[in-house]
């Protein structure tokens, strides 16, 4: 009993990390419509350099938090800017393909920057484990850090797109682009705005992913990108409480099927329930129903 | 010229091509005038061509976004490989051309299974939603071929699921993949099957068949108004395409001595995807050029080493930014359309 | 179109056969410089040329270093990689540096007649029916039997709990003559745990799999990436058994940012320990440092001894320049396996059986203070 709750706990803290990547990826995705795949590397760039600000400049590590916020938010700019924007009149697998090559760009700048060697992140959480039944059961600082993390991002997102005027446009543009266009909202302004949130994002991810798992490599981002990916679309692509949804739910399972399967299936069994899902409902848990038209 | 004309013509120029750099190949190798490193590369460019195009059949012909490819490509690898090994055991008088085509049938037959079962669920679903299930299976793939066992006892083949405990000599072992594989794919195997590929694909592109593919691809609605059985051909464009991938799965795998199952990550699927993007969506010959200049192209940069992968990430980015702007596309398709003259009819066409 | 094709198997041909001047027997390895087994590859190659350039300053047998190739850690691409080398007129390999990669070059120098002296490719296969194979390190199943003598010996455990990596022959091949000798000697496996590169970095359910089962002693046959994960993990979970490395766990107190406490009283079997004051060993890090930023890890010591035992080989076969690859491949079969051949060197005083397999002792030191001390 103690171990399953271990366990769950575990998972619903692998499940945070997964959620707060899967929020910028939904919300990109929500509104630009293109499948970002350099997403999880921008995580690896905000790890990285909250690395560097501790270890080499010796900043407190709230700043250098702040620092990676800042950074990657114009890193995830700039990449709109120079790759994506060009391609917005494009298909889809020609804007792929673009991030696909800025995936590689950015892991091999960071091999170049920081070197083929392993870092190791030291944990910015700044409180102890919490015991339970007579230290049987412990729960890092890191899990719980996470976990709450993970909400009061999900539900500060909520409330941004809801009720300010860029969150209202942005849900404008992901409703209808051309229309919102007439409507008198930048797009361009609004996308790069979205790239800006997503990225901002990532960086927290990032910071929050290496506390817990501390080796960082240039290809950190590369695994969880992709299971917030899946996570997004389980939950519901452009949905935000769907996105926290889809990643806890993703972390739980992987997980459980690793303790209580095989370590070699917990990925597997993800990729499964997302397939299962997507079947009977194929758009997530929490997405709408999108009607093709003639 | 009429198109039936005009698709005869690229069929022809296709196999011309693919047949004058094969004689040249064989020209060079005679003469010693072929570098070794070059040489090592012949048979996964033939595989990576057959991988290609075949995508191309999924991505180009059928406009299915696959990020799969890899997936069916270690099936036909990995069931190449464990049926060559117990062919040797139990028929140790059949030649090693006899076992490399029967691994190559067996492989593809596994990958066509997996196809079928695969296709059923992911044909159902569109877009970007298809690519991301087809990425979840190719992954799923790898964790299953990471959970089997399989080991040869003289000539008895032993399986195990999860259990890394046989009796006799791995064949496979789970994770840490296939060991000792006797390298029997050749140069001329590999050729023969990017012919048997290109015939394959270029008499159902130029079927009725394929033109139904190609219609639903450009208005799913309208072909299904017209009576085209949707699931049937997008079915059989996968199906095949994964077929194609596992045979050129089997030529690779008995190119090594020894293969793990996490050579066939979502990497390599993508890797097969830029090949087709750059080539060309729906042009096959595209695809042979592509994945013929993309696999060498590292090699090539080696001299690079830190840098290569660099400068790989860097021309992929320019390709489709430049390929895709609208002022070097006009200048490009103004060109092209002097050249061409008065065909322009035929190309939109096309 | 053709003309494209042409042009580029033109180039491809030219580039492969770069012009060969002959002013040293030509050496190479083969590693990963790039991707996440990087900084082997790296060290590897690093060493290399600092031993080359010392065995060519004293004047004897010398050596022409090849750029070191790069295969990222798959078998694969360090055949092509081997046929690059093989263009460029390779006399001997000094690689490669990863057991699958080795064991995937080997059935291609086996057929070509290569010698190959890998510092790093502990794996058994590596040299198994290859009488040209010939390895610096111990075989994982030397590492995985010295281990279990140790902890059993040293009655530093009962209850033994394994993770191990069941992706690489390395760890798999370490783990399974560890449990076959830890049977033998009465150490109870209490629990065991796989993970692979693939569903790395999360930890949580190996280390909860130890604790859980009251594992006294985690055997980790592993790397030191992942290693550095579990310790912290096993930190987070408040678990602190004794955690026994082998040396692939060297080079984890040098991981920039590591917090060292993590590995304290950590034991490892290497025959290297950056910090010895051995002079041979303290020169060749001073100066591994001063060219390359860095400290070097035992990968890089091996690399460092197999520069000079093929030096040592060559002299004593008499091997030229100008001998072609396959001819000089019989003369140090002959010479290494020669029984009163031995190379006193910085990984120990080392000796060849004729199946390719060393024979030197492991030294057990535990990290103390973040750092080892030999036990």
């Amino acid at each position: 009993m103690v171990s399953f709750l271990s366990h769950l706990f575990n998972g619903i803290s692998l499940g945070s990390v997964y959620a707060i990547i899967a929020l910028g990826y939904s919300m990109v995705y929500g509104i630009a419509k293109m499948l970002n795949f350099a997403h999880g590397d921008v995580i690896m760039v905000g790890a990285y350099v909250c690395f560097s600000a501790l270890q080499y400049w010796h900043l407190p590590p709230i700043v250098g938090v702040l620092i990676s916020i800042v950074l990657c938010t114009v890193l995830g700019m700039l990449i709109e800017r120079l790759a994506y924007k060009p391609l917005r009149q494009s298909t889809s697998l020609a804007v792929l393909i673009t991030a696909i090559g800025v995936s590689y760009l950015l892991q091999n700048l960071a091999l170049l920057i920081w070197g083929a060697n392993n870092k190791v992140f030291t944990s910015i959480v700044p409180f102890d484990a919490l015991r339970l039944f007579g230290g049987e059961l412990v729960i890092s600082g890191e899990s719980i850090a996470t976990v709450v993390c993970g909400v009061a991002i999900m539900i500060g997102l909520n409330a941004f797109v809801r009720r300010t005027k860029m969150g209202k446009s942005m849900r404008a543009v992901s409703e209808d682009k051309n229309a919102a266009e007439l409507m008198g909202i930048n797009v361009n302004r609004t996308i790069s705005m979205t790239f800006a949130i997503g990225s901002a994002l990532a960086a927290v991810a990032g910071v929050l992913l290496c506390s817990t798992y501390p080796t960082l490599t240039p290809t950190t981002g590369s695994m969880p990108g992709i299971k917030a990916f899946t996570a997004a679309v389980f939950g519901g692509i452009g949905s935000i409480p769907g996105a926290m949804l889809g990643g806890v739910l993703l972390g739980v399972i992987e997980i459980l099927g690793k303790a209580y399967i095989s370590t070699e299936l917990g990925d597997a069994l993800v990729f499964a329930v997302l397939i299962i899902v997507l079947l009977f409902k194929p758009s997530g848990l929490l997405g709408k129903p999108v009607r093709e038209k003639v | 010229m009429s198109m039936k004309k005009k698709t005869f013509l690229m069929t022809a120029v296709t196999f011309a091509v693919v047949i004058a750099a094969f004689i040249i190949c064989q020209v060079l190798i005679e003469n010693k005038l072929m570098s070794r490193a070059l040489r090592g590369q012949l048979i996964p460019i033939c595989c990576y061509i057959v991988m290609a195009v075949s995508l191309n059949l999924t991505v180009g012909i059928s406009g299915e976004l696959s990020l799969g490819h890899a997936g069916f490509m270690s099936i036909g690898a990995f069931s190449g490989i464990v049926l060559a090994a117990w062919l040797k055991a139990r028929f140790p008088e059949l030649s090693d051309l006899a076992r490399l085509l029967m691994a190559i049938v067996c492989g593809g037959l596994f990958s066509g299974v997996a196809g079928v079962l695969i296709g059923v669920p992911v044909l159902r679903l569109r877009g970007d939603y298809l690519a991301i299930v087809t990425l979840a299976f190719g992954e799923i793939i790898r964790n299953i071929l990471n959970l089997v066992y399989f080991s040869l006892e003289g000539a008895t083949l032993h399986a195990s699921f999860n259990q890394p405990v046989l009796p006799g000599k791995f064949v496979y072992n789970g994770p840490a993949g296939a060991q000792g594989v006797t390298k029997i794919a050749t140069f001329e195997v590999g050729f023969a099957l990017v012919l048997f590929t290109l015939l394959v694909v270029f008499n159902l592109v130029n079927s009725r068949s394929g033109r139904a593919i190609k219609a639903i691809r450009d208005n799913r609605i309208a072909a299904e108004s017209v009576g085209i059985n949707v699931t049937k051909y997008k079915m059989m464009a996968f199906v095949i395409s994964a077929v194609l991938a596992g045979m050129a799965g089997a030529l690779f795998g008995l190119n090594y001595s020894t293969l793990q199952a996490s050579k066939f990550n979502v990497d390599a699927s993508i890797q097969v995807l830029v090949f087709v993007v750059l080539g060309g969506l729906g042009s096959i010959l595209g695809s042979v050029i592509s994945a013929t200049v993309l696999y060498v192209l590292p090699e090539m940069l080696r001299e690079f080493a830190q840098y290569r992968m660099l400068i790989y990430a860097v021309i992929l980015i320019l390709v489709m930014v430049l390929g895709n702007n609208p002022t070097l596309r006009g200048i490009v398709n103004r060109v092209g359309e002097s050249l061409r003259g008065k065909n322009r009819k035929g190309d939109k066409a096309a | 179109m053709k003309k494209l094709l042409a042009l580029v198997l033109a180039l491809a041909m030219t580039l492969g056969m770069a012009s060969a001047v002959a002013d040293g027997i030509k050496i190479a390895t083969i590693g990963p410089l790039t991707g996440p087994y990087a900084i082997y590859g790296q060290n590897v190659a690093n060493a290399l040329l600092i031993a080359a350039e010392e065995v060519n300053a004293l004047g004897g047998v010398q050596f022409e270093v090849l750029e070191a190739q790069d295969d990222q850690g798959d078998p694969t691409l360090a055949v092509n990689a081997y046929n690059a080398l093989m263009d460029q007129g390779l006399q001997m390999l000094a690689g490669t540096v990863t057991s699958g990669a080795c064991i995937a070059v080997g059935a291609e120098a086996f057929n070509d007649r290569v010698f190959c002296l890998t510092p790093s490719a502990s794996n058994d296969l590596v040299t198994a029916d290859k009488d040209n194979m010939f390895q610096i390190c111990f075989t994982d199943s030397n590492q995985g039997r010295a281990s279990a003598q140790y902890i059993a010996t040293y009655g530093l455990a009962t209850k033994v709990g394994v993770i191990y990596n069941n992706a690489i022959d390395y760890s798999m091949g370490i783990r399974n003559t560890f449990v076959a000798e830890a049977a033998e000697l009465g150490l109870e496996v209490v629990a065991e745990a796989t993970f692979s590169d693939d569903n790395a970095p999360d930890f949580s359910v190996q280390v909860d799999a130890m604790k859980q089962a009251g594992a006294e002693l985690v055997f980790l046959p592993i790397y030191y990436t992942p290693a550095a994960n579990i310790l912290a993990r096993a930190k987070a979970v408040e678990y602190a058994p004794i955690f026994f490395g082998v040396d692939g766990m060297d080079g984890i107190l040098t991981m920039e940012g590591f917090d060292t406490s993590l590995a304290e009283g950590v034991m490892l079997l290497t025959p290297f320990s950056a910090d010895s004051t051995e002079p041979r060993t303290a020169a060749f890090v001073a100066k591994y440092q001063e060219l390359y930023n860095d400290i070097p890890n035992q990968f890089a010591a091996d690399a460092y001894d197999a520069v000079y035992v093929l030096a040592d080989l060559c002299t004593k076969a008499g091997v030229t320049a100008e001998d072609s690859y396959d001819a000089i491949c019989e003369k140090l079969i002959a010479a290494i396996t020669a029984e009163d051949f031995h190379y006193d060197g910085i990984t120990g005083d080392m000796q060849w059986a004729t199946d390719g397999t060393v024979n030197k002792l492991p030294q057990a030191v535990t990290i103390v203070d973040g750092a080892y001390k030999l036990n």
